[in-house]
């Protein structure tokens, strides 16, 4: 079988806030269209992680490739490569003062300098992915937490972005909305995006991930398929960590 | 008194054109300074700091002297440039109390769609920070189109100098006074409507500030 393409490699990633050492030596990889979910107790650095591979928070030390090709930081370098790597937040982060077209418009004609009617289709195209084309003239006050997300997500996808990196997308929302986000998400892991994604929704992870990394203290513990991960850990920890998790959510 | 009211017409322009000039200077200067002071690197920001609070704590006809006599201009030059300082100064600290209300989020959402700092300042930030200080900025403009009266002190010829000028002829100061004030107030409300138009226009549903 044909070796797929490494989208995402990251190396000895390091990250320290004052002598509170958040990232200690984080390696991972992606390969294209795969899913990796990420776990771990709160505080740990998964947040951060996702950020610094973003450089949104440089990091101190470590090595970051994108297709292959080593990211040397400087601010011009980094706008680039930012376009190329979808941000989905937790709290969703839509701008206040553009409508749910202009939001994922606005990467479009600013930043890809496209036309505006050429950018108005493909955030149109992108709205109606996620359900969202009906409510294109929208402000985010006036969406609910679900659809506000899902407009995250098509404003992350009008990039047409290399992979998709989401923090806990869902943490933020009433239970009922979670699953119109989920959904979302399955789809385009489906469809053969690549996702990097936080969250703690093992429903999620056991059904889309290829692979979960466990993370604590700002390692990695253990990492895994989730047949494996969830039904067989090696770790300790691992084992006392997703009774934790299955006890606070549910099962699923 | 007919022959006279051509003056106290040229007194008003003048007023006008100086109210306008030094408060639009002023919004200008004020958007830099405060995107400086909250933006901006360590110098940068304590500059831009320092002169909102040195512009903040002088009498506005210190500050008008200082320009007319320090700098040899013309009085209605020294009084735009006077003015229009000392409004920036206060207009700068509305700009940055709403930059610092707007979410952290906006900007770091900006940035990992791969804008420059400057950019999701101009597309993303302003635009929110203008429509949230809007209220302040109608309030400041009431407030300072009055001072455009202390010009008078160094010799710009505006209303009340045309006023002071008719009554010395005329002796009849209550009158012109009247007529004075009633114009002023046309020009504050006119102003503070033109501004309340702007606001109704750029509202956005649910975005505005919760007391
Ligand atoms: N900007 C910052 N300055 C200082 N400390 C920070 C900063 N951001 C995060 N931290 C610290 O880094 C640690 C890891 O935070 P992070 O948000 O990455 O954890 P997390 O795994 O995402 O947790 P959660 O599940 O609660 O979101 C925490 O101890 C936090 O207090
Ligand atoms: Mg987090």
């Amino acid at each position: 079988m044909e070796e797929r393409k490494e989208i995402l490699r990251v190396e000895d990633l390091h990250k320290s806030y004052g002598t509170n050492k958040v990232l200690q030596g984080i390696s991972l990889n992606i390969k294209q269209g795969q899913t990796k979910v990420i776990i771990g107790p709160s505080g740990t650095g998964k947040s951060t992680l996702l950020t610094c591979v973003n450089y949104l928070n440089p990091p101190d030390k470590g090595r970051i490739w994108l297709e292959g090709e080593e990211i040397i930081y400087s601010e011009r370098e980094i706008n680039k490569i930012r376009q190329k790597k979808g941000f989905v937040f937790q709290q969703f982060n839509l701008f206040n003062h553009l409508t749910a077209l202009g939001n994922v418009m606005v990467g479009l004609t600013e930043v890809l300098k496209k036309k505006k009617k050429e950018a108005r289709e493909k955030a149109m195209y992108e709205l109606e992915r996620v359900g969202m084309a009906d409510c294109a003239e929208q402000y985010p006050a006036e969406l609910s937490g679900g659809q506000q997300q899902r407009v995250g997500i098509a404003r992350a996808l009008a990039m047409d972005p290399l992979l998709i990196m989401f923090d806990e997308p869902t943490s933020a929302l009433d239970p009922e909305l979670m699953g119109e986000v989920l959904d979302n998400m399955t789809k385009l892991a489906l469809e053969g995006m690549t996702l990097l994604v936080v969250t703690h929704e093992m429903g999620f992870a056991r059904a889309v991930a290829d692979d979960i990394i466990f993370m604590e203290n700002g390692r990695i513990v253990e990492e895994g398929p989730p047949e494996k991960l969830i039904m067989n850990p090696e770790k300790k920890r691992t084992i006392e960590f997703l009774q934790k998790i299955t006890q606070l959510y549910g099962e699923d | 008194m007919i022959e006279y009211l051509p003056g106290l017409f040229r007194g008003v322009i003048v007023t006008i054109k100086l109210g306008f000039s030094f408060f639009i200077f002023g919004f200008v200067v004020g958007n830099i300074i405060a995107i400086g002071q909250v933006y901006g690197n360590k110098f940068i920001s304590l500059f831009c700091a320092g002169f909102a609070w040195v512009f903040r704590s002088l009498p506005a006809l210190v500050i008008l002297y200082l320009w007319y006599f320090g700098f040899n201009l013309s009085p209605f030059l020294a009084a735009v440039l006077a003015l229009g300082l000392r409004t920036a100064a206060y207009q700068s600290q509305f700009f940055r109390g709403a930059i610092q209300s707007i979410a952290r989020g906006q900007m770091t959402a900006a940035r990992s769609l791969g804008m420059s700092k400057l950019r999701a300042v101009v597309k993303i930030i302003m635009p929110q920070m203008l429509r949230l200080s809007l209220p302040y900025i109608s309030n400041e403009y009431a407030i300072t189109i009055k001072d455009t009266s202390l010009a008078f002190a160094i010799g710009v010829v505006e209303i009340l100098k045309e006023g002071r000028l008719i009554i010395t002829v005329l002796h009849n100061p209550m009158d012109i006074f009247m007529i004075i004030a009633v114009i002023y107030l046309i020009i504050t409300r006119g102003g503070t409507y033109l501004l309340s138009l702007l606001e109704k226009h750029y509202r956005i549903p649910g975005f505005e500030i919760s007391n």
